[in-house]
């Protein structure tokens, strides 16, 4: 394999990575908040679904970076939008989170393709691709570093990373991180020393659905130029990636890249001429995440460090 | 006075809950066709509503036909909810099921006609348990979150279909699965009924397993023990349940019950194949509104399948009236969605009884 062949892997990786840190990252704030989204495939294609429509309506007016940033702003409003749909179910009616996490899953795809359809008359919805960055300036001279993180990049690969550093920041050194996290293991006490529990989990919740929202798209724009009302199953990866990362952010970092570089593997080991000799059939590289997933979380989750109050709707009368 | 004792009844509580849901969805569903299309709105949701019954018997007939995989469906994911385990991997199953039955009624000439579509059934049954097991076993033996682990091996499933199916029983030409024609499932006396419709003995024997899987739940001493282990799994390890063997045993049966929707479907002599594409099976999906919508209760699970194959086929004859088919799927995950706000319906019920005087239950 050549150098050149392994800066485009790592390349390519960030593209399957970034979203799935976003959107676990995502997921992590509303279980550690206490509350279970598993909508966050339906909010990735709502999100997707939104932000790519104002891209391809603006295009023609509009191009560069400054109508990603926008587009990425829309992505994370919708999904917010979207999931506080999943809140209300969860925190006011106290109903069954997996239920309305589902319903939110069920509604995203047929809410895309019809709203395309009756739109602009196809279910695909196609953007141009104006946004890869070729080279950043300055850095991308550095050797090494250079050529795997600051050429042939997008903006959303930078974003992905702030949004991981801000995250755990956030949970970790302030008070309102000390607060979400106490509502997630302990939400009487947290209840009692004066939090507002249904806030807190409130805020997990829309958290979750704006990175999920962004995840969406930060999800199509590097590998396609259309979006046709689905993501794949990302939603659902990204929930295996927290739950793989333990439910903290610098494990769900490793869980993501892992996720990103077998993905990567299997959609472009033709050009890796190692594997491409063994003369494993496609479908065999294809099951690779999947496969490496469950064994994985075969020997890992027998120490389940999950929130203990996630997905229990809270009861202030118990004790 | 009777009318206390009804609304504080629990299952009619549940059942209205539902029927509201219903009506929620309807009402949504019929304002989206307003936007869409204010002027043929209403003929449009009167075809939604009359569902089946737009193509006469044969319509109905489709709309049996379209209903016998999700009600399958739904029971596997229903079958697990009562025993404490969301079964997300019915798709997976459903499909492995599907190729197994198309392998052994392609491939095993052996087999005397009149017998081979029940051995290809019952191969789909345990190539569905197996594929439930898995899932049984990671959750029973290392605590692994049966939700992620069904999700992959959906994927899993999906990629191993394909390969399996361009390795054994491939129709280069169409890229889709060879037609078992020995293996075709009898109509089953539904040619009589509904002439000219896809019907099949399929639907037959799906409400006879959904029966079943009654029978089991709620009489059998085994079905107790599932729905203990549901429940609360320490509590029953107390009480003396192997709670291993149950949730094993649990994934098995719903496994089983997709693997039978799957290989029901595709031994129907109704064209369809299994395309090597790298898409999810979607039955399986649609069994989880199946389930939800009758409360996981099996004899609910024929009645809501039977719905949700009623909207289906009105969804196809509303495209006359040029709309989006889609409309359907989003009213059915609203429904869905208010069906999981059902604890505040039930708690109005329980209000409105108390107006009326006296106590609740």
């Amino acid at each position: 394999m050549t150098l050149s062949t392994f800066y485009f892997l790592v390349q390519q990786t960030m593209f399957y990575s970034i979203p799935l840190l976003i959107v676990a990252i995502g997921g992590m704030y509303s279980e550690r908040s206490g509350v279970v989204n598993i909508a966050l495939e339906g909010i990735m294609i709502i999100g997707a679904f939104v932000s790519i429509f104002f891209m391809n309506q603006m295009q023609s007016t509009m191009s560069g970076q400054w109508l990603l940033v926008l587009a990425m702003l829309i992505a994370a409003g919708t999904g917010m939008i979207l999931s506080f749909f999943h809140a209300y179910a969860s925190i006011n009616m106290k109903a069954n989170q997996v239920i309305s996490g589902t319903a939110l899953n069920l509604f995203a795809p047929a809410f895309a393709i019809f709203t395309a359809r009756m739109l602009i008359g196809v279910q695909q919805v196609t953007f141009m691709n104006t946004y890869r960055i070729p080279e950043v300036p300055v850095l991308s001279a550095i050797p090494i570093l250079g050529d795997l993180l600051f050429k042939n990049t997008y903006l959303t690969t930078f974003v992905g990373f702030a949004i991981l550093i801000v995250a755990t920041i956030v949970l970790y050194k302030t008070r309102f991180g000390l607060r979400l996290r106490a509502c997630g293991e302990h939400p009487q006490a947290a209840d009692a020393a004066g939090v507002s529990v249904k806030k807190m989990r409130y805020i997990g919740v829309l958290i979750s659905g704006a990175l999920a929202g962004l995840g969406g798209l930060v999800l199509m724009v590097p590998v396609t130029t259309a979006f046709d009302g689905q993501v794949a199953g990302y939603g659902f990866l990204a929930l295996a990636v927290l739950i793989f990362g333990q439910w903290r952010p610098g494990r769900i970092l490793f869980a993501a890249f892992f996720f990103g570089l077998m993905k990567t593997i299997s959609a472009a080991y033709t050009g890796i001429p190692v594997l491409l000799a063994l003369g494993i059939p496609s479908y065999m590289f294809k099951m690779t995440p999947y496969l490496a997933t469950i064994i994985i979380l075969t020997f890992t989750s027998k120490k389940s460090a999950a929130p203990k109050a996630a997905g229990e709707p809270y009861d202030a009368g118990k004790r | 006075m009777n009318v206390k004792k009804l609304l504080s009844n629990r299952s009619f509580k549940s059942i209205s809950a539902s029927i509201f849901a219903i009506l929620f969805g309807l009402l949504i569903g019929y304002l989206i066709l307003l936007i869409s299309n204010p002027a043929q709105a209403t003929r449009g949701f009167i075809i939604i509503l009359n569902g089946g019954f737009n193509g006469g018997l044969r319509g109905v007939g489709n709309m049996l036909h379209n209903a016998m995989p999700i009600i399958l469906t739904g029971l596997s994911v229903g079958f697990a909810f009562k025993t404490g385990l969301f079964n997300i991997g019915a798709s997976g199953q459903f499909i492995l099921g599907a190729f197994t039955a198309i392998f052994i009624g392609v491939r095993w000439t052996f087999i005397p006609t009149e017998v081979l579509w029940i051995v290809a059934l019952v191969g789909a049954m345990l190539a569905g348990a197996l594929w439930g097991a898995i899932a049984g076993v990671l959750k029973a033996f290392r605590n692994v979150n049966e939700v992620i682990t069904s999700i992959m091996l959906n994927y899993i499933g999906m990629y191993l279909v394909n390969f399996l199916v361009v390795s054994t029983v491939f129709d280069l030409t169409r890229n889709q699965s060879i037609s078992p024609i020995n293996a075709y499932l009898p109509s089953g006396g539904m040619d009589i009924l509904f002439p000219f419709s896809s019907a099949n003995i399929g639907i037959i024997l799906a409400v006879v397993v959904a029966v079943l899987m009654y029978v089991i739940l709620e009489k059998t001493t085994f079905g107790f023990e599932l729905k203990a282990v549901g429940y609360n799994r320490e509590a029953s390890r107390y009480a003396g349940i192997n709670e291993k063997k149950s949730i094993i045993l649990s994934m098995m049966i719903a496994g089983a019950l997709a693997g039978l929707g799957g290989g029901l479907l595709y031994l129907s002599n109704t064209g369809k194949h299994i395309e090597v594409v790298d898409i999810l099976a979607s039955e399986g999906f649609n069994g989880i509104p199946v389930a939800l919508l009758g409360l996981s209760n099996p004899i609910g699970i024929i009645f809501s399948g039977l719905f949700v194959g009623h909207m289906n086929m009105g969804g196809f004859y509303m495209q006359r009236l040029r709309f989006v088919p889609e409309v359907i799927d989003i009213m059915i995950a609203i429904i869905i969605y208010f069906s999981a706000l059902s604890l505040a319906f039930k708690s109005s019920i329980e209000n409105l009884a108390r107006k009326l005087g006296g106590r609740t239950k």
